[in-house]
């Protein structure tokens, strides 16, 4: 009985606390000495001819309205669902009767009640793509391009990977520490840079720190379950892993490609492919440098590879399609978040397995030259990436 | 061996639909920057003035627009009018005109639901117009109500205690002065705070109208007082409103009635703060400038007028076609963010 009081009586007067605090406490009191806080966030521009449609959310503390509405320096006629008042948390819808012109710069901006401004720039207009079947097919074949066709013929370096030494493999699984370290990081800094873009409720650097290690613990969790098997199981099984975290990233980058499209970013169409095919490639070989010495025949791994290219692949091509007709900032961060975690736990399972749980016999040149060159491939190919 | 060559042609299959799948959006994307401007048939017929404009109607039991036009010397007041001016005949058959001028904080509606914190002089942007005929003399009994020192500098002449310009002349909050000078010389003029930094206090709306009538009168006609301003709302320097009288394109909406073939004078002012070069453009007809309103004779015969801050000219026009003229600030911009209003000419 004692323990149970002792471990509630904090919270309890927690609670009588914040009770007396918003029944009458200073919070009233702090309140009425500052102008009220506004803040309003342009989460998604929809373009329509002769329509900009803005999906926007009041992230402040306080009440907004918004009073009037300007593109590109002009006052233009809007309607706003369901009010132009906006509540702590409420989003709404704003339609815009402007005949926006396809290819140029469009600039929005709010001005609420109290005369503060909120901008959002489109940086190229062009008519938001519809889900329709060509646009299906468009985002389909985009991530077909970026994310499994590399991704298979990575693959395809399997029974050359066969005929290697041991210590060569090691240099092989190290290179796919270098090529996943590099991603990983890659992801970090795309999502610190999403930090910014999503709405400040909520919690951007909160969603990545959640997102990371929930999904490398999870991972951990479960990994260490399946393997306690033999050496070739636990091969395969890492290989899946790697698959795994690999289609989390390629997730994330499909996102990106879908949404630039989407929202006319992608300027450098054919090249930005391109240098994705190229870094793509990379990933097929992290895959399978696992199971290199474990590969006999064909036959046998097939199945598996087919399966490990489209789970690798394959999520470029749901992140494109997401990323293209419903890109939300905070669902592209919490996607990289989980993918980062996802890397680092694979991270974590070749250096285990590269080491036999010892990791004296990690560092030696050949893992360390490995590691190098797997950075500098990626950073090479990235560079195609403009 | 098989299973390998399968796995080749499985692939290399895929790659060969994907190529044949004549992807559409390598296309589009590099089109894109050719289509500039070549908008649709739909597009070109939208892009009228119908969508273009605030949303909603501005409270005008506390400032009405359209009343500001003629009012001077609190016309518009009836047994209220008493409080804030008086006239007394003075030995000479001139007259003594006094006014009882305050500032104060006060929020103004300048767009429908754009509340803005102003400075005025008695409660509104832009202040009371004041009007004497030259040779009167002018009292303005003013009271500093507002939380940061003001005063009233008038153009016209005074001696230079009168000038509410140097530190020594600054009304402290809670102080009052009394300026006092003849009316003088004939003319169209403004009065505005003098207090550094001066460009705060213009902008937040210390100014207003100060028009000396000769001793002859002018040709009768309709007289309708327009102040040329513009309002930061989000402090980044820039205007976020413009407008004649404070409030964004409310003639657009309420278009000012005169009739055809009266005579129209326009008193106009440009006292635009931050982005100071303000102009005056009438549409479907041409008017006679009389810069500064000190000369009888026109100074220029023309559809549009631009001006420097502080600048003013009194603009004489008939209008020879009924139905609706807008008239606007011809740098677009401006226009486009409230300084655009109509008259519409009834016969």
């Amino acid at each position: 009985m004692n323990r149970i009081i002792n471990a509630a009586l904090p919270l309890i007067l927690l609670v009588a606390l914040l009770a007396f605090f918003l029944s009458q406490g200073p919070v009233g009191v702090l309140k009425g000495f500052f102008p009220p806080v506004e803040k309003v966030f342009i989460d998604r521009v929809t373009l329509e001819p002769n329509i900009i449609i803005l999906d926007v959310i009041n992230d402040g503390p306080d009440e907004t309205t918004i009073a009037q509405v300007l593109v590109n320096n002009v006052y233009y006629k809007f309607e706003m669902e369901p009010s132009q008042t906006l509540k702590p948390f409420q989003t709404a819808k704003i339609t815009i009767n402007y005949p926006w012109i396809r290819g140029n710069t469009e600039r929005v901006t709010l001005l609420t009640s109290s005369g503060i401004t909120f901008e959002k720039e489109i940086a190229v207009a062009v008519e938001t793509p519809k889900v329709n079947e060509q646009y299906i097919t468009t985002f389909a074949l985009l991530g077909v391009y970026v994310g499994l066709i590399p991704v298979f013929l990575g693959l395809l370096w399997l029974p050359f990977l066969r005929t290697i030494s041991a210590k060569w493999h090691n240099f092989l699984l190290s290179l796919t520490i270098g090529l996943l370290v590099f991603l990983g990081l890659e992801a970090f800094s795309e999502a610190i840079e999403l930090i910014g873009k999503v709405p400040s409720v909520f919690n951007g650097s909160g969603l990545l720190i959640a997102g990371f290690f929930i999904s490398l613990f999870v991972l951990i969790a479960i990994s260490e379950r399946s393997q306690r098997t033999n050496r070739a199981n636990k091969a395969i099984t890492l290989s899946y892993l790697i698959a795994l975290g690999i289609g989390l990233h390629n997730l994330g980058e499909g996102l990106a490609i879908g949404s630039a499209y989407a929202i006319g970013e992608l300027s450098l169409g054919t090249l930005l492919v391109v240098g994705f095919m190229i870094h793509n490639v990379t990933e097929g070989l992290a895959i399978v440098a696992p199971v290199a010495r474990l590969f006999t025949n064909w036959k046998t791994y097939i199945k598996h590879l087919i399966l490990l290219g489209l789970l690798a692949g394959g999520p470029t091509i749901i992140g494109a399609w997401i990323g293209g007709f419903a890109y939300s900032a905070t669902l592209a961060l919490l996607f990289l978040a989980i993918g980062i975690g996802a890397i680092f736990q694979v991270v974590y399972e070749l250096i285990k397995y590269i080491s036999k749980d010892s990791l004296d016999s990690l560092f030696n040149a050949t893992n360390s030259a490995g590691f190098i060159i797997g950075i500098l491939i990626l950073y090479a190919t990235g560079l195609v990436v403009v | 061996m098989d299973k390998k060559h399968i796995f080749l042609v499985l692939i290399l299959a895929v790659m060969i639909f994907v190529f044949l799948a004549k992807p559409s959006y390598t296309e589009n994307m590099n089109h894109k920057k050719q289509d500039t401007g070549h908008g649709t048939q739909d597009q070109i017929h939208f892009a009228a003035h119908g969508n273009a404009g605030t949303v909603g109607e501005v409270d005008t039991n506390e400032f009405d627009p359209t009343e500001f036009l003629t009012t001077w010397n609190f016309n518009n007041l009836q047994e209220e009018r008493g409080k804030y001016y008086k006239e007394t005949a003075l030995s000479d058959g001139s007259l003594l005109r006094e006014y009882w001028i305050t500032a104060e904080n006060k929020d103004i509606e300048i767009a429908p639901g754009v509340i803005f914190p102003a400075w005025t002089f008695n409660g509104q942007v832009p202040g009371p117009t004041i009007r004497a005929t030259e040779g009167d003399t002018v009292r303005i009994h003013f009271t500093n109500k507002g939380d940061h020192p003001h005063s009233m500098h008038f153009h016209g002449f005074h001696p230079a205690e009168m000038d509410g310009a140097t530190a020594d002349q600054q009304v402290k909050p809670d102080e009052s002065f009394t300026y006092e000078f003849k009316a003088e010389p004939a003319g169209l003029h403004l009065y505005h705070c003098h207090t550094v930094p001066l460009y705060q206090h213009i902008s937040k709306g210390l100014y207003g109208t100060y028009i000396v009538d000769p001793k002859i009168d002018r040709e009768p006609a309709k007289e309708l007082i327009m102040v040329m301003n513009g309002f930061d709302t989000n402090f980044d320097e820039e205007n976020e409103v413009y407008a004649v009288n404070t409030v964004a394109f409310y003639h657009m909406d309420h278009p000012i009635k005169v009739k055809l073939n009266e005579t129209v004078r326009i008193y106009l002012v440009n006292i635009l703060e931050l982005d100071q070069i303000n102009s005056f453009h009438l549409h479907g007809n041409f008017f006679n400038e009389y810069r500064t309103g000190t000369r009888d004779t026109p100074d220029a015969f023309t559809d549009i007028i631009t001006m420097g801050q502080g600048e003013r000219s009194i603009l004489e026009l008939k209008f020879k076609f009924p139905g609706k003229f807008m008239f606007h600030a011809h740098k677009t911009e401006f226009a486009e963010k409230g300084w655009s209003g109509m008259f519409e000419v009834e016969e």
